[in-house]
This record gives structure tokens, C-alpha cells and sequence, in this order.
């Protein structure tokens, strides 16, 4: 069973006419965990944004997606805003940037929550505050009343998780949640995303092009480039046995890195683990 | 924060001294004798060596050129700006109620500018690049191009001569502020309107966005918080639209026959009436530091950042 | 040249460009172009409408109105273009200076930027004007110095990013004069920009020239010049309103097509100004200055 099935998705830019995503059809299994590879440019992000229909004004798309056998693309701007954040749920590249700035933390959770839910100051407070915990924030409240720039990457990403854990959605997408974080921080973050998935049994597509952590995370991978997928396929088999050129080349750099980093440090390193 | 504001308010001290004296130095770089000025704006017939020295002595002229700027710098501090030439009244008996006139009609147009600024720039950003954007950015264009006492000129001529709905000029009954503040409004709201404006389509590119939108947020709760951070931008820069307008409406004034500063200044200008015109600049100049003083603060106290640091 | 094509291919900038070309040349030589004697005073022709002989009609003393449009571009547009000239020249030279050899220099030259900018603009020229005299020359002369400040401090911000570029480090490790790498290497990038500043605030000094001459303080009868034909128009306002359409016009469609190219300019440059990392702190300096030049007339 599919939770989520894109047929012929296309995307284009209205102003220059440039198609940057030609023709891509993928699916997300229920409970499964599918990360989409490729540098940047590839038409990851915006293939991501597409399936929540958040493209910028500029960009239009085409094709079907079809989330839990209902088709996305037909349903009303209301009815899309109903399914986001509850349904589907995505968590970005910077957290440092995620937030309103001039607004402590806590605004955004209560209003995503309040507006869902109509749950109440202290219910929502309750709720966040065990989940902040189990994604390993200490002091939650204290840190519902800091401005963003007071927190750092890797603590607003866990926030956006805590989020997510609150929300429970049927599908968590998340886009390159941690390209703008130190090593220490990625594998704490990895480490949630990963806690994620077990506690809710939720769908994830996993946007990286740290193939390191997507040998971690994913069940299925997809390797993107130019716009268009060049390969796909179990995460075992994309590592050991890569059909396309791409791809191989993208893996045998990954090993080369990683075969001489553990030379220098002569042990194994974190994105290993 | 406290710190910051004593901080920034003892900066603006040294700016006010070095503002009065250039006042009080810019004065003296007159061509003209003060003494002679005095003597022809009161209509002395002849005017005799004798006079000039007495009248010199009677203003004070005859003393030292710092002694002079100390003493009239003190008694600026207590409102005495001296005596105009030509009526002989107290400064300050002139300048005080022309600048409450201008005040009024400053405030009023500041308010009629912030609502449509915030309203067009809302409005148009959120359709950024469609016909009504286009359109109210056009005629914005259009409006800064012309001249504002053109506009009035028309304006009178329509509303006043030919509906004769409103006064021509004069300051009687709130019919009177329609007209000038229309005029005033229309010439600055095109500036702060396009700051509104590109400062919510910067805003509505964050990433702040995308992810409240992500989270399923109404349209309404997202676009309060991008006015929220716009404004931030903004308020110094309303801020500062209180003095510039104070110091701009001279043309307005002038055309409607406003008492106010722009109708004193002009006048004394003409007449060379020095004390007014030192008088006029320096309360001005006062009110521009002042409220750059103001929005400096409220600048900090608006922006998260600024406020931890402080 | 580059430049002028992209300018070109933008319609309306062409055409802001045309007006602006046919303007400049018809007030050097006004004399040409004039069909009349602008103070030719013909009292039998008093507010007369249009004419093949007089195409705009006649004023309230039967002068030629297109006439003294013409000979009106001298005081209007092309002095207010000298005084503008002076004044960026000024604010070039110092803020090439700050911005290159920064430290004491720089320090120096913009706390004395801070303080002319600390002064309301609008109210400090007509300052000037009280203390000089009424007149042109004083005017222009107030525009010089209350303007030069704002033009140095943001051609400093501009100059201080070119000259922190790679190249120029390298020229100067090189050991080439400061004189060489300021004429070869930073004033041909900052120049564009300087263009864009200064074409922003020509189209508002034009506006508030015209204002001061509405209200007196600026050129005296019987010399032409927009804003004394709109204060003489102003008079017979009531009766005869038509007067007033064609100073005004004309004064709308130059400034409209000065502050087009201006814009077209912009975004034809894409000047790094605008971009700067010192966005924030630049963006309020630059705002509040913008605000300053854009005062009303």
C-alpha cells in the first residue's frame, strides 16, 4: 500500500518557460522511509514543495499526487490547508530561519496547534512540553520563550521534530533537515528523526544529499539529477549494486571520503554510525 | 535597554550644541548688516552712521562673537528667541502658535500616510505583480513627479471654485484640513508606500513563511506576521515622518494660506527677518534630532536582537 | 555602450531617454528652438488661446507660453543639473577618499556626514535662502550644501566593497600608486553606481527648485522659469485655470521621465548598493537618506 503516489509531476518556471522537473513519477510505501539524492539544483526541494503544493508564485506544476488514494492536486486551497501541518508535515533546511524572527518559539506552536486542534494555552503547553523532552530539549518552556536567535540550528530543528511529534501526521517531509548543521548537531538530529519514525510508524521522505545519513535512514532511495530520476531503488541495493553512472559515481565519492577520513581519524566516524 | 536609551540620548546632546551653533554661525555669515536690517524693516527714513551704531548696541552686536552665541544660547533654552525685527514682538509669540498649526496638520497627514501606506503596500505586495499592483505602483510613480502645489492648485480650483464644497484657504473649521492634508498625503504616501511594499515581499520569501504555511497556518495569521516583521523597517522610518513633513509642508501652507511655520518662514525670508528665521531653523533642526533620537529607540526596542544585546 | 542598448531595448525607458535628450538640447539652445521673445510682452494677446503663431497660447501679460517653457529648461532643469554635478563631484571625491584609505580619513568624513545629515534638508535650504538672499544662484548654491553629504556616504559604501576586492588587494601588494588603482580599477565599477544615486535625486531637486521659485524665493520676474510661470499662473487662477496645465505638464513629464530612467537604470545596473552586507545598517542609512532627497517641493 502507497501512502503517497506522484504520476507525471512536472514542474516549470512561469517567467523564463524553463522546465526544471520534465516527467517524475515516485511513491512513498506506508510506514517507509524514502530519501531523494542528488546535488543541488536537482529539483529535490522543489519536487518536496510541490507535493505541498507551497511552489512560489513563479513556479508551476502539473501531474497527480495522490495521498492516501486522494488526489492533491484537485482538492481546494482550504481543503490543502487543512492537510498540511496535520497530514503532511515538513520540516526545513534552517531552523534558524524557520521562525519569525521577531516572535518567540512558542507563538508558532500554539498557533499551528490552536488552529488544528483548538486546543487550549495549557494543553498545547502540556503536549510540547513532552515532546520537547523526548527529542532531548532540556528546559522546554524556557525555550518556548526564546526568539530564534537565541536557540541554536540543531535545537530549532528538534524543535520542528517535537512539532511533528505533536501533529502526528501520516507523512513527515523533510528537506535537507541537516545540510546547516555541524557534525555534532547532524547526528543528533539524525538520532530524533530516527526515534521519529519508530515511535509513530509514520512515512518519511528524506531530502539529503548526505548519503552517509541516508544509508542510516531510508528504506528506498532515489537519486535525482537534473530534474529528472535516474535510479531507484532498496537502500542495500543502491550502495552495493548502482545500476546508473550517477549514481555510482555519487557512492564511490562517498566511500572515497569516508575511507579516507577514517584513515586520518583511524576509527569510525560519526556519519558512519 | 535602559543603557542604550541614556547611551543614545547623550550622543544626540553634542549634535544639538553643534546644531545651534551652526544656526547662530550661519546667521552672522549674512551679507547684510543686522543693525541696517533692523533700521529699513522698521522704516527708519534715514539712515545715519549714529543709528547703525546705536541699534548695534541696543542688539547687543557690539560684544564679542562667543559671548553673543552663549548668550543667546541660553536664553534659546528658556524660549526667548529675541524679537522679530519687523513687528518687534517676541519671537516665540510667533513661532509658537504657527508651529501648533503645523503640528496639527502634520500629524493628521502622518496618519492619513501610515494607513494608506500600510494598506496599498499590504495590498499590492500580497499580488505582487499583478494588474493591481502594477496599477497603484504606476499612479504612485506618477504622483511623485508632480509637483505638490500644482496638485493643490488643482485641487483648490475643482473642489473649492467649482463644487465650492471646501475653503479655498485659511484655517477655520475641520473643512479646512481636508484639502491640505490630501495634498500632503498624496505627495509622501508614494515613498513610504513602495518601503511598505518591497519590505513585505522580502519578508514573504522567508523561510518563515514557507514553513508557517507548511504548518497548515490561515493566510490571515501569516500575513499578520509578515506586516509584523515589515514594520519593524517601517516605524523608524514613520518615525522620521513626523519631522520631514513639519519641515516640508512650506509649499502646502503656502498655497492654502495656513498659518503655519511654512507661511512664517517664507515671510520672514522676504523680510529678512533674521531672528524668526534662526528661531525657525533651529526648533526644526531640534525636532529632526530629537525624533532620530526616537526612532533609534524604538528601532532597538522592536528588534528582538538589538534588545537582548543592549 | 553596452549600457545604452539595454537602456534602449526597455520602450519606455527609450522614451524617458528621447524627452530627456530633447529637453537638455532645446534648453541650450533655447534661442533656436523659441518662436517668440519670451519677454516679448504683448498686451493685445492677453491670455489668447492657441494659435498656429503662438502654439500654447498667451500669458496674462501676451508672452509667448511656449517660449518661456523653453527658456524655462535653462533655470529649471539644467542649472538644478550643474548644481547636482557640483555637489556629487563633492560627495565623489570625499567618499572615494573615506572609502578607500578608510581609518582616520573616513572616521573623520562621515561624522561630518552624520552631522549635515542630522539637519533637515528642506528646512536648512531655505535657511541658506534666508541668509543669502532670495535668488537662483542662492538656491543652487543651498543645494550644494545641504546635499553633498548624503552623496558621499552612500558612493563610500559603494567604493569601500570594490575596494575590498581581490584585485585590487592584489594591485596593491603589486605596489601600484593609490592614484592608478582608484582611477583604473575602482572608479569604472563605481560609476555606474554613482550614476544611479545621482539620477534618483535630480527628478526631486527639479521638483523643489520648481517649488521655491512657486513661492518667490527663487529667479526673478521677468526671466522664465517653471515654477515663477506657475506662481504668476496661480494668480488668475480662479479665472483662468488653463494657465496652469502647461508649466505643470511639462514640469510632470520631465521629472516622470527622469526618475523612468533612473529606475530602468537600476535594474539595468543592478547596483551592489542595494545588496551590500551591510544590509540592514545600509538599508536604514540609505532609506532615511532616500527619504531626505525625496522631499517634497
Amino acid at each position: 500500500m502507497n501512502i503517497l503516489e506522484a504520476a507525471n509531476l512536472k514542474i516549470w518556471d512561469n517567467r523564463t518557460g524553463k522546465v526544471i522537473v520534465p516527467n517524475s513519477s515516485f511513491h512513498v510505501k506506508q510506514g517507509s522511509c524514502l530519501a531523494i539524492v542528488g546535488e543541488s539544483g536537482s529539483g529535490k526541494s522543489l519536487t518536496c514543495r510541490a507535493i505541498m503544493r507551497l511552489n512560489k508564485a513563479g513556479i508551476s506544476q502539473s501531474g497527480d499526487i495522490l495521498f492516501n488514494g486522494m488526489n492533491l492536486t484537485e482538492l481546494s486551497e482550504k481543503e490543502m490547508r487543512r492537510k498540511r501541518g496535520k497530514q503532511l508535515c515538513m520540516i526545513l533546511q534552517n531552523g534558524m530561519r524557520a521562525f519569525d524572527p521577531s516572535c518567540v518559539i512558542g507563538v508558532h506552536l500554539k498557533e499551528t496547534l490552536a488552529w488544528h486542534f483548538g486546543w487550549s494555552r495549557e494543553e498545547i503547553t502540556a503536549k510540547m512540553k513532552h515532546a520537547m523532552a523526548s527529542v532531548m530539549l532540556k528546559d522546554p518552556v524556557s525555550v518556548m520563550n526564546m526568539y530564534p536567535h537565541q536557540l541554536s540550528g540543531g535545537m530549532l530543528q528538534r524543535v520542528m521534530i517535537a512539532l511533528a511529534i505533536v501533529l502526528e501526521p501520516d507523512i513527515v517531509i523533510a528537506d535537507e533537515p541537516t545540510t546547516a548543521l555541524d557534525t555534532i548537531s547532524q547526528f543528533e538530529v539524525v538520532e530524533q528523526f530516527i526515534r521519529l519514525r519508530e515511535k509513530m510508524g509514520c512515512s518519511m521522505i528524506f531530502v539529503s544529499h548526505d548519503l552517509g545519513i541516508v544509508q542510516k535512514m531510508a528504506d528506498e532511495v532515489q537519486v535525482m539529477k537534473d530534474g529528472e530520476i535516474v535510479e531507484r531503488g532498496t537502500t542495500r541495493a543502491i550502495f552495493s549494486d548502482a545500476q546508473h553512472e550517477y549514481t555510482r559515481y555519487l557512492v564511490s565519492t562517498k566511500l572515497a571520503l569516508n575511507h579516507h577520513f577514517k584513515k586520518i581519524m583511524g576509527g569510525v566516524s560519526v556519519a558512519e554510525r | 535597554m535602559g543603557s542604550y536609551i541614556i547611551k543614545r540620548s547623550l550622543i544626540s546632546i553634542p549634535l544639538l550644541l553643534i546644531i545651534s551653533f551652526l544656526t547662530f554661525v550661519l546667521n552672522n555669515l549674512s551679507p547684510l548688516d543686522p543693525a541696517e536690517v533692523v533700521l529699513y524693516a522698521q522704516g527708519v527714513p534715514k539712515i545715519t552712521d549714529e543709528l547703525i551704531t546705536e541699534t548695534k548696541a541696543a542688539l547687543g552686536m557690539d560684544q564679542p562673537f562667543l559671548i553673543r552665541y552663549l548668550k543667546w544660547f541660553v536664553s534659546c533654552l528658556q524660549l526667548d528667541f529675541g524679537n522679530s525685527y519687523v513687528t518687534g514682538k517676541p519671537v516665540w509669540s510667533l513661532l509658537g502658535p504657527a508651529f501648533l498649526n503645523t503640528l496639527k496638520l502634520t500629524l493628521l497627514s502622518v496618519i492619513a500616510i501610515i494607513a494608506f501606506s500600510i494598506g496599498l503596500g499590504v495590498i499590492c505586495a500580497l499580488r505582487e505583480g499583478k494588474w493591481m499592483d502594477k496599477s497603484v505602483r504606476g499612479v504612485s510613480f506618477f504622483l511623485t513627479s508632480m509637483p505638490s502645489y500644482w496638485l493643490a492648485a488643482l485641487m483648490v480650483w475643482y473642489f473649492s471654485v467649482k463644487l465650492d464644497l471646501l475653503p479655498t484657504s485659511g484655517m477655520d473649521s475641520y473643512k479646512s484640513y481636508v484639502l491640505p492634508v490630501i495634498v500632503i498625503t498624496i505627495s509622501f504616501a508614494g515613498v513610504y508606500f513602495r518601503i511598505i511594499r518591497s519590505a513585505m515581499i522580502s519578508n514573504l520569501n522567508e523561510d518563515y513563511v514557507l514553513y508557517g504555511r507548511a504548518c497548515g497556518l490561515p493566510e490571515k495569521k501569516i500575513t499578520m506576521h509578515i506586516l509584523r516583521n515589515s514594520l519593524q523597517v517601517a516605524i523608524s522610518v514613520f518615525c522620521m515622518a513626523i519631522p520631514i513633513i513639519l519641515g516640508s509642508t512650506v509649499v502646502v501652507e503656502n498655497i492654502f494660506a495656513w498659518p503655519g511655520l511654512g507661511t512664517l518662514s517664507v515671510n520672514s525670508i522676504l523680510s529678512r527677518d533674521f531672528p524668526i528665521i534662526q528661531a525657525y531653523v533651529l526648533v526644526l533642526a531640534a525636532a529632526f534630532v530629537l525624533f532620530n533620537t526616537v526612532s533609534d529607540i524604538i528601532n532597538a526596542a522592536m528588534n528582538p536582537k538589538l534588545r537582548k544585546d543592549l | 555602450m553596452k549600457l545604452f542598448k539595454l537602456i534602449w531595448k526597455d520602450k519606455l525607458a527609450a522614451i524617458s531617454l528621447s524627452i530627456i535628450a530633447v529637453t537638455i538640447i532645446a534648453g541650450i539652445f533655447a534661442p533656436l528652438f523659441a518662436p517668440h521673445d519670451p519677454a516679448e510682452v504683448n498686451m493685445e494677446l492677453r491670455f489668447a488661446p492657441s494659435s498656429w503663431e503662438y502654439l500654447l497660447g498667451n500669458d496674462h501679460l501676451g508672452r509667448c507660453i511656449l517660449s518661456r517653457l523653453i527658456y524655462g529648461i535653462r533655470p529649471s532643469v539644467l542649472w538644478v543639473f550643474v548644481a547636482l554635478a557640483i555637489s556629487v563631484g563633492i560627495g565623489a571625491i570625499l567618499g572615494f577618499v573615506a572609502g578607500y584609505f578608510r581609518g582616520k580619513t573616513d572616521a573623520f568624513v562621515m561624522r561630518v556626514c552624520d552631522v549635515m545629515l542630522s539637519f533637515p534638508g528642506y528646512v536648512m535650504i531655505l535657511a541658506v535662502i534666508g541668509i543669502l538672499g532670495v535668488g537662483l544662484e542662492n538656491i543652487l548654491i543651498a543645494f550644494v550644501i545641504m546635499k553633498w553629504a548624503w552623496f558621499a556616504r552612500i558612493i563610500r559604501t559603494s567604493v569601500m566593497q570594490y575596494a575590498e576586492a581581490d584585485y585590487v588587494k592584489f594591485s596593491k601588494a603589486l605596489g601600484v600608486s593609490n592614484i592608478k588603482i582608484i582611477m583604473k580599477h575602482i572608479v569604472p565599477v563605481a560609476l555606474p553606481d554613482v550614476a544611479v544615486i545621482s539620477s534618483s535625486s535630480f527628478g526631486s531637486m527639479i521638483l523643489q527648485l520648481s517649488g521655491f521659485s512657486f513661492l518667490g524665493l527663487g529667479i526673478q520676474a521677468p526671466n522664465a522659469e517653471w515654477g515663477m510661470m506657475l506662481n504668476e499662473a496661480r494668480e488668475v487662477m480662479f479665472s483662468r485655470p488653463e494657465i496652469m496645465l502647461a508649466p505643470g505638464l511639462t514640469i510632470i513629464i520631465v521629472v516622470s521621465a527622469i526618475n523612468f530612467l533612473s529606475d530602468s537604470l537600476q535594474v539595468a545596473l543592478d547596483p551592489k548598493l542595494m545588496t551590500s552586507k551591510h544590509k540592514l545598517q545600509g538599508q536604514t542609512v540609505a532609506s532615511s537618506a532616500k527619504l531626505q532627497g525625496k522631499e517634497v517641493a
